[in-house]
């Protein structure tokens, strides 16, 4: 069990409140979360990520286990707290604008 | 009993207001989508229930909503704004080729007839399409192929594509307008393109009278005379009549000529509005007084409108989607400003009152007349 927290705009978006929690096959990754997530709530689709090249967008970071995963490649494997379900996988708007 | 409803985007969410004929009392609901961009909003003149909503931030990039209740509840639709083919390059800031890259949705143009059928005018300039009621979109890459498109530039606010006008009379006729590179028309429906910038003298860029490269800030035309648009580009104020083969300015006695917005009476097509703004460099009106301009000659001769409108201390802009007008029978005029007030005219524009005020910088002011 994979625990996700979004950012209160993408909670709204996608009508989910709280932790998202996705149970993925295979190795677990930054790209196995994202799809994972899209596929429930396609709204989420290009607001992490772009459409085309699936690039992190500019202003979104991922973070676990008090660590910025977000320059990780996609398929690296995420730390084994978080496939364990023990610490959420966090998807953040950077701290940014005004 | 009429309904009028009034559909507001701004900085920080989407705002509707209602009333009935009377526009004396206004019921006001929001915000939508709080906290995210609102570059426009606007209901379909074939089901006034239908709303499209452009939603947008800095962080989460593009959602597209969708209403099917006239805005009482919402669904995100298709977001996927892809160029068709290689992306070309334009000309950045600097001078260098710069790959087109999306970026938002500033303007969505309901077809006149199909509720389903819906343009979205984007920033890199391109123009795109959905048949299907926003689920998917496919550009109208005519456009982006014009041999000029390597050389458009953006202007300050980003190379949007910001003006889509289809013609009330043949709907293979559509005019489009970007920011900087001028206006454009079709006459096949959206597949081949060409500018129609001639009478435009631009001082700003190298070649004043260019074919391209005006910075076009907004286009009106009123649907009993699809051949005359009027247009207040960056500087001046533009009218053409045969169709944008060829514009003349009409700025006449007014106090500036730089602005961003205009529009047309809803049944006199010979009365036209702009707000001017002092210049470009300072975004705000002049001597503080916030007003604005009718002209009932299309054009030239213009007067000014205050009654109701703040004449002293007012450094507000009204950008160049928030004005629009209702059907009554005497014609309302709305506009909103970057102060978050939101002006009414039931008479024309003879008298303003704001309708609702304080809300986030107005991006966007669109009308409904509901019968």
């Amino acid at each position: 069990m994979i625990r996700v927290v979004l950012p209160a705009h993408l909670r709204a978006l996608a009508r989910v409140n709280g932790e998202v929690r996705l149970d993925l096959e295979g190795d677990v990754t930054q790209r196995a979360v994202l799809d994972a997530l899209e596929s429930r709530y396609p709204m989420l689709r290009g607001t992490m990520r772009d459409h085309v090249t699936q690039q992190r967008r500019a202003y979104v970071r991922f973070f676990a286990c008090e660590r910025d995963l977000s320059h990780q490649g996609p398929d690296a494997l995420l730390p084994s707290a978080v496939v364990s379900g023990t610490e959420p996988f966090l998807v953040v708007g950077a701290m940014s604008g005004g | 009993m009429s309904l009028v409803r009034v559909l507001v985007g701004t900085r920080k969410g989407a705002f509707i207001l209602e009333s009935d004929g009377n526009r004396r009392d206004w019921r006001v609901s929001g915000p939508h989508f709080g906290g995210w961009e609102i570059y426009h909003v606007k209901g379909s003149p074939a089901d006034p229930n239908r709303i499209y909503a452009s939603q947008s931030s800095s962080w989460f990039g593009q959602i597209v909503q969708r209403s099917d209740d006239g805005g009482r509840s919402w669904q995100p639709v298709g977001n996927r704004f892809v160029y068709d083919g290689v992306p070309r390059t334009h000309k950045w800031y600097d001078g260098t080729p710069h790959p087109w890259e999306f970026a938002r949705v500033w303007h969505f143009e309901p077809s006149l007839t199909d509720p389903d059928t819906v343009y979205a005018g984007v920033e890199d300039a391109a123009l795109f399409r959905s048949t299907d009621g926003g689920q998917s979109w496919e550009e109208l890459s005519g456009l982006r192929r014009h041999p000029s498109a390597d050389g458009w530039q953006p202007g300050a606010g980003g190379m949007c594509l910001h003006t889509i006008i289809v013609d009330p009379s043949n709907p293979k006729r559509i005019f489009t307008a970007i920011s900087a590179a001028g206006a454009f028309r079709s006459d096949d429906a959206g597949a081949t393109w060409q500018p129609i910038n001639r009478g435009l003298r631009s001082e700003a860029i190298p070649e004043p009278e260019a074919e391209v490269g005006h910075c076009v800030h907004r286009m009106a035309m009123h649907e009993r005379s699809p051949n005359v648009l009027f247009m207040q580009k960056h500087w001046d104020v533009m009218r053409t009549d045969d169709g944008g083969d060829s514009w003349r300015e009409i700025s006449g006695n007014l106090p500036t000529d730089f602005g961003f917005t205009i529009d047309v009476h809803a049944h006199e097509p010979q009365t036209i509005y702009v707000v001017p703004i002092k210049s470009d460099s300072e975004h705000f009106p002049v001597d503080g007084q916030l007003r604005v301009y009718r002209s009932r000659a299309g054009g030239n001769e213009w007067e000014a409108l205050t009654n109701g409108l703040p004449q002293r201390n007012c450094y507000v802009n009204v950008l160049r989607d928030a004005m629009a007008v209702d059907k009554l029978d005497d014609c309302g005029i709305y506009f909103g400003t970057t102060g978050g007030q939101v002006y009414a005219s039931a008479d024309s524009g003879d008298s303003w009152t704001p309708i609702v005020r304080d809300l986030p910088a107005v991006l966007s002011v669109e009308v409904q007349t509901l019968t």
